[in-house]
């Protein structure tokens, strides 16, 4: 349903209305703009000596280099959570109990512990055993345990979600159950899947930002170290600024590609998208299982 | 295990209530403001909307660490006088709000458009066809969503650790320097998260049961 459908098309009156509550707030949203600019231009933060620092070639090279160390993470994290996720997915739907219990305890357990304090076991434990381990591999790890804990409820969700006569027929053919998964269910799941999975991976990117409190030098970080240095009189808020510029702009890329991803997949007709929210997508995806139970 | 708690009560004890209150307040105030905004998100006119969209598609895109660092550090630069629990509030509340707002949104979605149509049919007026007909029965189906943004509201508190708040995540820190072992410190921070998380989880499925939608 399109909010459209909430009001009739205006009348002559209603048209009024609008327009009348349209410029009132476009005057309140320019006033708080103008407010915000003022506050910038009284604190002295477009004075050019601010942001002569992005002129510099070495300290565009300092961003450049956070920026790579935030997509290593994020990419050496991406691989570890997929790869996470298809093997606690597998468990969590295997026949064994053995292999089922532990499984379901481990992926609710990790989305459980907020990300932040898996990143501290990682990196405050090994030292304790005086092992060196580098604060990328903390935040590695961390991201990995949360984020390959809810690809692997998404994977589940996925593929409960195929159709029932779709796996039954497999078998009827005398499939094992392997190969169920495999030749039939997973690859009709993955199309249904990967709107969302691109989405958690924007997730994934965006908490890469948490290695800035355990000390790794990613974008963030390096953002810090340039806000403070007193030569250019502090200049926190132009950094910030540029460096949610670079932020907003992967994960508007990411986020765009989930969004093609999900209208090729709608297009095509053969696979409904699951949401674009992970909690919702699962929750969605068990009700679909839930009602298949209830109807055959 | 169980001295390593006991004899650092005190910080133990500061750090989960401010996690608590920090809770508290960023889930009251993310509620207001995303509420707020997802009415805007719906509103017949167009500059609300765009105000609203701009507004999530930033703060969806934007780590969460840097909505803080930037309440910390930059804030105070525009001679904005903040301390840090203050800036940790405001920071969890305008990045949750954004989420809270696409849940107000997708909520009422979910409402068939002939409820809408009906309601407006009888001849009732916007503001009624949203609060007698359609908010009433978004909600049921805005519960559970919003129940699952307020535990990573919770999860979230954790990274004002980073920004000079004593809350829970900050407890490693403290302790690294009262030289305890770090195992058992991030196994009871662990535990006292799930103390927490555990009802709210017991609770979300309690009213998902109650309040599902019978269509």
């Amino acid at each position: 349903m399109s909010s459209s459908v909430l009001y009739d098309l205006p009348g002559p009156r209603a048209r009024a209305r609008n327009r009348a509550s349209s410029i009132v707030s476009a005057v309140l949203v320019a006033a708080l703009l103008a407010f915000v600019i003022y506050r910038f231009w009284q604190s002295g933060q477009f004075d050019p000596l601010k942001w002569q620092q992005f002129e510099y070639q070495a300290i565009q090279l300092q961003l450049l280099d956070g920026l790579g160390n935030t997509l290593l993470a994020a990419g050496i994290a991406t691989v570890f959570a997929l790869a996470f996720g298809a093997v606690f997915a597998a468990a969590r739907i295997s026949d064994h109990r053995l292999v089922r219990l532990p499984a379901v305890g481990v992926v609710e357990l990790f989305r459980a512990i907020p990300l932040l304090i898996l990143m501290f076991f990682w990196y405050y434990i090994p030292r304790d055993y005086g092992i060196k381990i580098d604060a990328m591999w903390a935040v590695i790890l961390g991201l990995t345990l949360y984020n390959g804990s809810v690809l692997a409820e998404v994977f589940r969700a996925g593929i409960a979600a195929v159709p029932r006569g779709q796996a039954e027929a497999a078998y009827a053919l005398g499939l094992r159950k392997t190969q169920v998964i495999m030749s039939i269910l997973l690859p009709q799941a993955v199309r249904s899947m990967l709107p969302t999975i691109v989405s958690q991976l924007v997730v994934l990117l965006k908490d890469t930002a948490l290695g800035f409190i355990v000390t790794y030098p990613e974008l963030l970080y390096v953002g810090k170290q340039m806000g403070g240095r007193l030569t250019f009189g502090f200049p926190y808020v132009p950094v910030y600024l540029v460096i949610a510029l670079i932020y907003i702009g992967l994960c508007a890329l990411l986020s765009g590609l989930a969004h093609w991803l999900e209208r090729r997949t709608r297009r095509t007709g053969r696979a409904m998208p699951i949401a674009v929210d992970a909690d919702l997508a699962v929750e969605e995806a068990e009700e679909a299982a839930l009602r298949q139970q209830r109807h055959p | 295990m169980l001295h390593v708690l006991t004899d650092n009560w005190d910080i133990f004890g500061r750090a989960f209530a401010t996690t608590i209150k920090l809770f508290v307040v960023g889930a009251i105030g993310s509620l207001i403001l995303g509420v707020l905004l997802g009415a805007f998100r719906v509103s017949p006119v167009p500059v609300l909307r765009g105000v609203a969209g701009t507004y999530v598609n930033i703060m969806q895109n934007t780590p969460l660490t840097l909505v803080f660092a930037f309440m910390a550090f930059a804030v105070p630069k525009l001679e904005v006088d903040l301390d840090y629990l203050t800036g940790a509030y405001v920071a969890l509340i305008v990045y949750t709000a954004a989420f809270i707002c696409e849940v107000v949104r997708s909520g009422i979605n979910t409402v068939p458009a002939g409820q809408a149509e009906a309601a407006r049919a009888v001849g009732m007026t916007f503001p009624q066809v949203l609060r007698i007909v359609v908010l009433p029965q978004a909600m049921r189906s805005m519960v559970a969503p919003t129940m699952s943004m307020l535990i990573a509201l919770l999860k979230n508190t954790t990274v004002a650790a980073g920004f000079s708040v004593l809350e829970s995540g900050a407890i490693p820190a403290y302790m690294s320097e009262r030289g305890e072992p770090q195992l058992p410190v991030l196994v009871w921070i662990t535990i006292g998260f799930l103390l927490i998380i555990v009802p709210l989880v017991l609770l979300q499925r309690y009213l998902e049961r109650r309040w599902s939608v019978a269509r």
